[in-house]
């Protein structure tokens, strides 16, 4: 019992810290910076992640193999060494020092494009063929049958999929820890250097913050996702066209 | 600082040294928590599958709270944490015993236990219920048709995420760096500090660790090609 008001005495005395940081003394920190990092760094990954989709998808070779490759560094590097990677020659290319903020930004769009144009693609592929062909034969161009018919479907069947993209991109964040930004876990880590006594019900409590974030949005996401199959086999029952894309998406997961 | 010169690092015989106990730690953190994961993963799959909803809500809270909190917050828990609430003895017995990496292990273990655990149970959902009644009307018990009718098939189906699950603890093993183990990443970031040569450094570490996760990939790869063969053939 004691434990529990330990908890709530910690809290109490640095909620605003948890929440904000120093802000408006210093940099906006705790979960609002953590929150601001991962939006901004999905709302950046997700238009490079559909341009990197196209350009793997596209009949060029030279479009086609960066991509495969950079997909490939970000799938077999761990995240915490392109920090660092970020971290040093950011500053090198544009000739001025970054605030870690900056950085970790940079390095979270990056690291999540190469995801997002994987889940983009897959969506693109999911869509029956007939789709581009009907566009095409009804004039469209590639790229304004991509842009009118193809994309506006796609994307709308992967936005559960970017949702837990987000969700993963929440937890990534606590990584810049290493790179001392200011968000959720220094947060933590700056009340845990000040009591010294009580690790355990401070890291609880990083713990349960994280929780209820990551908890609430992926049971977002898993509702997103039942009512968009839901509505999925609504069209295709009435519409009596092909169920085919539906049944590759549920096979997948 | 120089030119690129990769060999000041690779021909110092105290730097080399340093990387090869920090690949060292980086295989002995992934292997371990390997091992523990893949156990403690069949022994949750094992409970879940016990009549009950006890033991059912207990699964679902574990792999719920591993999922949604960060890996790194659930290394510091467990170093920080729960290592403050153990005996005095015990403590000071496990700082005698590179407590960084006993912690890793723990806390990575665990973590990915969770996603095993949820690879193992839709491999072993997408098993056709045929197979569990004809295994049980040819006379095994259930115990048997688990062992030798439905689990191998389960494993044959969940191998890939398994392997992709597998390249990811082998990239998480570095968080461990965070809590002072000193595995790769840690050790190519102190050769950094000493020599200022952050391009070299962080070159090597890259290398190895791309080299690590395209074998595991391809041996996922093989592996998958080989199912497919042997489905064909069955």
């Amino acid at each position: 019992m004691t434990m529990l008001a330990n908890i709530a005495d910690i809290v109490r005395e640095n909620w605003l810290l948890l929440l904000i940081g120093q802000y408006p003394n210093g940099p906006v920190g705790g979960i609002v910076a953590t929150l601001m990092l991962s939006a901004l760094g999905i709302g950046l990954a997700f238009p490079l992640g559909v341009v990197l989709a196209l350009a793997s998808l596209s009949p060029w070779r030279a479009l086609r193999w960066p991509v495969f490759a950079l997909i490939y560094l970000a799938r077999g590097i761990p995240l915490l060494l392109i920090i660092l990677w970020v971290y040093f020659l950011l500053p090198v290319l544009i000739g001025r020092n970054v605030p870690g903020f900056v950085t970790m930004l940079v390095t979270l769009s990056i690291y999540q494009a190469a995801f997002i144009s994987e889940i983009v693609r897959s969506g693109i592929q999911a869509l029956p063929r007939g789709q581009m062909d009907a566009a095409r034969a009804l004039g469209h161009s590639h790229l304004s049958a991509m842009r009118w018919v193809v994309l506006p479907q796609a994307l709308f069947n992967t936005i559960p999929s970017i949702l837990s993209q987000f969700v993963s991109t929440i937890k990534d964040t606590t990584l810049g820890y290493v790179i001392n930004v200011p968000e959720l876990t220094f947060a933590a880590g700056q009340i845990n250097n000040r009591l010294l006594t009580k690790p355990f019900e401070v890291y609880a409590i990083l713990a349960v913050a994280y929780f209820i974030v990551c908890w609430t949005l992926t049971w977002f996401a898993h509702e997103l996702e039942r009512r968009i199959a839901a509505s999925r086999t609504n069209v295709t029952a009435a519409g009596g066209a092909s169920l085919s894309p539906a049944r590759a998406a549920t096979a997948e997961v | 600082m120089s030119g690129f010169d990769i060999m000041a690092i690779l021909a110092n015989p105290e730097f080399s040294r340093m990387l090869v106990h920090g690949v060292r730690m980086t295989l002995t953190v992934f292997a371990g928590s390997w091992l523990l994961a893949m156990s403690l993963a069949i022994t949750l799959l094992a409970l879940r599958m016990l009549p009950g909803r006890l033991t059912e809500g207990f699964v679902a809270a574990y792999i719920s709270y591993h999922r949604n909190v960060p890996t790194l917050v659930q290394l510091m828990f467990w170093y920080f944490g729960i290592a403050s609430l153990l005996p005095p003895g015990l403590q000071i017995w496990l700082a005698d015993h590179n407590s960084e990496a006993v912690f890793a292990v723990i806390a990575l273990g665990l973590c990915q236990a969770a996603y095993f655990s949820e690879d193992l149970r839709s491999g072993l959902r997408a098993v056709p219920k045929g197979q569990w009644e004809a295994s049980r009307a040819l006379g095994h018990s259930y115990v048997g048709a688990m062992r030798w009718v439905l689990m191998p098939q389960a494993a044959r189906n969940a191998g890939p995420a398994i392997v992709n699950h597998t390249v990811s603890l082998f990239k998480n093993s570095s968080l461990a760096m965070a809590i002072g183990v000193s595995e790769l990443t840690h050790v190519v970031k102190e050769i950094e500090s000493r020599t200022f040569r952050a391009f070299e450094s962080y070159l090597i570490a890259t290398l190895i660790y791309l080299v690590c996760t395209l074998l595991l990939m391809a041996v996922g790869a093989w592996f998958e090609r080989r199912n497919r063969e042997m489905r064909a053939a069955s």
